[in-house]
């Protein structure tokens, strides 16, 4: 099968309250295509931690995810001020996050290390200034 | 898939096809085909929702009536704590109890006592090593299937508890037959006095495997007359009610929660928070919880759709009933609190069934999805259920999978007229 379906999501940035929307719409999705739990829990949790990401840090930005036969991509595409250190903001615990983003939970310094944890293939690309591009892969 | 028994059905005569239904149905259920509405069963969780926004009360559940219970011998009512919510100015639980067996009844078996030996047990269960976190409370039949529908990867999460009706119809029975040594156990019926028609569903098919105990299901709405002209407010009456404050606290949202004297707890009432706090538990984006008790209808039970009462006024009046009980009257003693008995727990949880799959084949599924997007391109977007279907996008799917005809968009049909 050479077909590929592509789901674009816009994530607002000007209202923290409904980041989280695109990964549940990604969500009923997948279980429309009838993929297994685990799979569509692994894809909707790097999908949140992605989107809540692009909140909190760039304002917003575009979704992506790319269904084929084999595995599912997730782009995550934003103009914020891009990543200085990936390493570091690789590391568990490690975060940027404002205060007041703390005081609601969010902000533990977790989001990254867990889009790595839970997709097979995690890759990031950014420059300061000018954006993040984060790409990863489930394997199906 | 086995066929699922369910507790809401349509009374096609009242029915007008208004969509009233079709668009509070929270797993989009319903379609209005010819004219009336349509459940489609596998989707639908018995959380009676239809019933309770009916303008033209088309809209039923289906439980046992009273005379039902007539082929037993010896009848005993389970009535559930939302029933003690139903009455004004009660000041004694005793009133409503002599007033069951004045309608018939050979004993009463409280669910509120089952409810405190259920929470004894989960405070120890909880205790159990390897019990994942948040556990999720297995009490609302609703959820439960919802859960089996929607969020398998939550399944690990549930408490394998029975709920306290279940349990409580077992306790009935076992107590009649000690006190009444000349009754054999097909004597005994046991009728649960129910706020809702998930119970009944419950009672119907069982759950995963397991067999309830319960033979019959009454709706409170259906024996209320008859037994409120029953109940006689005099001060001999016979104490029978054996329930503290946690037993009646379980009507409400919360109530089951607060009983596992763990502060790291979340109660959420309502279906569609029900919905928002299982997406959140899957996306990992919770704090720390033990313990989650969540109740398909607003306030809990006293909210359910087979109440006389409007769920805010009776979780106000249980507050002033439970005021002077003491804290619980049902204790674990000795050995009793050690280990949890075979008869308060469930081993299986009902299989993951892909409702929401469009075809078996992946690729075919793609194919169609494509399709749907597509479709919804064209189709106004204002989700106005006259073609039959909650929404634009559900029309769509039902488009391409061959159950409904483009042209059922009166809106688009409109356009192409002009």
């Amino acid at each position: 099968m050479s077909e590929e379906l592509i789901f674009h999501f816009q994530v607002d940035g000007d209202d923290f309250t409904s980041a989280g929307q695109a990964s549940i719409q990604i969500k009923k999705n997948l279980r429309r295509l009838g993929l297994d739990p685990e799979t569509i829990r692994r894809v909707s949790i790097a999908m949140y931690e992605g989107e809540i990401n692009m909140v909190i840090h760039a304002g917003g930005g575009e979704a992506d995810v790319k269904v084929c036969e084999s595995y599912i991509e997730i782009i995550l595409k934003d103009n914020g001020p891009g990543i200085k250190n990936i390493e570091q903001a690789m590391q568990e615990g490690f975060s940027t996050a404002p205060d007041q983003i703390r005081s609601l939970g969010f902000g533990a310094g977790m989001g990254l290390p867990n889009m790595k944890r839970y997709t097979d293939d995690m890759k990031i690309e950014s420059e300061l200034g000018k954006g993040t591009i984060v790409t990863m892969r489930v394997n199906i | 898939m086995q066929t699922y028994e369910h507790s809401v059905l349509l009374d096609t005569s009242k029915c007008t096809g208004c969509t009233t239904c079709l668009r509070h149905c929270p797993t989009e259920a319903i379609r209005i085909k010819d004219g009336h509405a349509v459940i489609n069963s596998d989707r639908c969780i018995d959380c009676g929702e239809c019933i309770r926004v009916c303008p033209h009360k088309a809209k039923k559940a289906v439980c046992s009536k009273l005379e039902s219970m007539n082929r037993f011998k010896w009848k005993i009512a389970l009535p559930a704590p939302t029933l003690y919510g139903q009455f004004d100015n009660l000041d004694d639980i005793d009133y409503v109890l002599g007033g069951l067996l004045a309608i018939g009844f050979d004993d009463v078996y409280e669910v509120s006592k089952a409810a405190e030996l259920v929470s004894a047990y989960t405070r120890l269960y909880l205790k159990t090593d390897g019990v994942k976190k948040p556990a999720i409370s297995s009490a609302c039949p609703v959820v439960m299937r919802l859960i089996a529908l929607r969020y398998p990867s939550l399944n690990d999460n549930i408490i394998h508890m029975l709920p306290p009706m279940e349990v409580a119809a077992r306790l009935a029975r076992e107590r009649a037959l000690k006190k009444h040594p000349e009754l054999k156990a097909e004597d005994i019926g046991v009728c649960f006095i129910s706020p809702c028609p998930a119970k009944a569903s419950y009672v119907k098919n069982g759950f995963a495997g397991y067999k309830s105990h319960v033979d019959e299901v009454v709706s409170i709405s259906d024996i209320y007359f008859l037994l409120i002209n029953a109940m006689k407010k005099d001060d001999n009456v016979e104490t029978l009610s054996e329930s503290g404050m946690i037993g009646i606290g379980w009507a409400r949202s919360g109530g089951e929660a607060t009983a596992i004297f763990n502060e790291n707890y979340l109660a959420a009432d309502g279906i569609e928070n029900v919905n928002r706090v299982l997406d959140q538990i899957e996306n990992g984006n919770i704090p720390q919880l033990e313990f989650v008790e969540l109740n398909a209808c607003t306030g809990g039970c006293v909210g359910g759709v087979l109440t006389m009462q409007n769920p805010f006024i009776a979780k106000a009046r249980l507050q002033t009933l439970r005021r002077y009980l003491p804290v619980s009257q049902n204790f674990l003693n000795g050995e009793e609190s050690k280990y949890i008995p075979d008869y308060y727990i469930f081993n299986e949880l009902p299989e993951y069934q892909p409702i929401s799959r469009l075809s078996s084949s992946m690729a075919e599924s793609m194919r169609m999805m494509a399709d749907i997007q597509k479709l919804r391109e064209i189709l106004p977007g204002i989700d106005c259920g006259s073609c039959g279907a909650p929404t634009c996008r559900a029309f769509a799917e039902d488009v391409v999978k061959g159950n409904a005809n483009i042209d059922d968009c009166l809106i688009k049909l409109h356009k192409k007229d002009d």
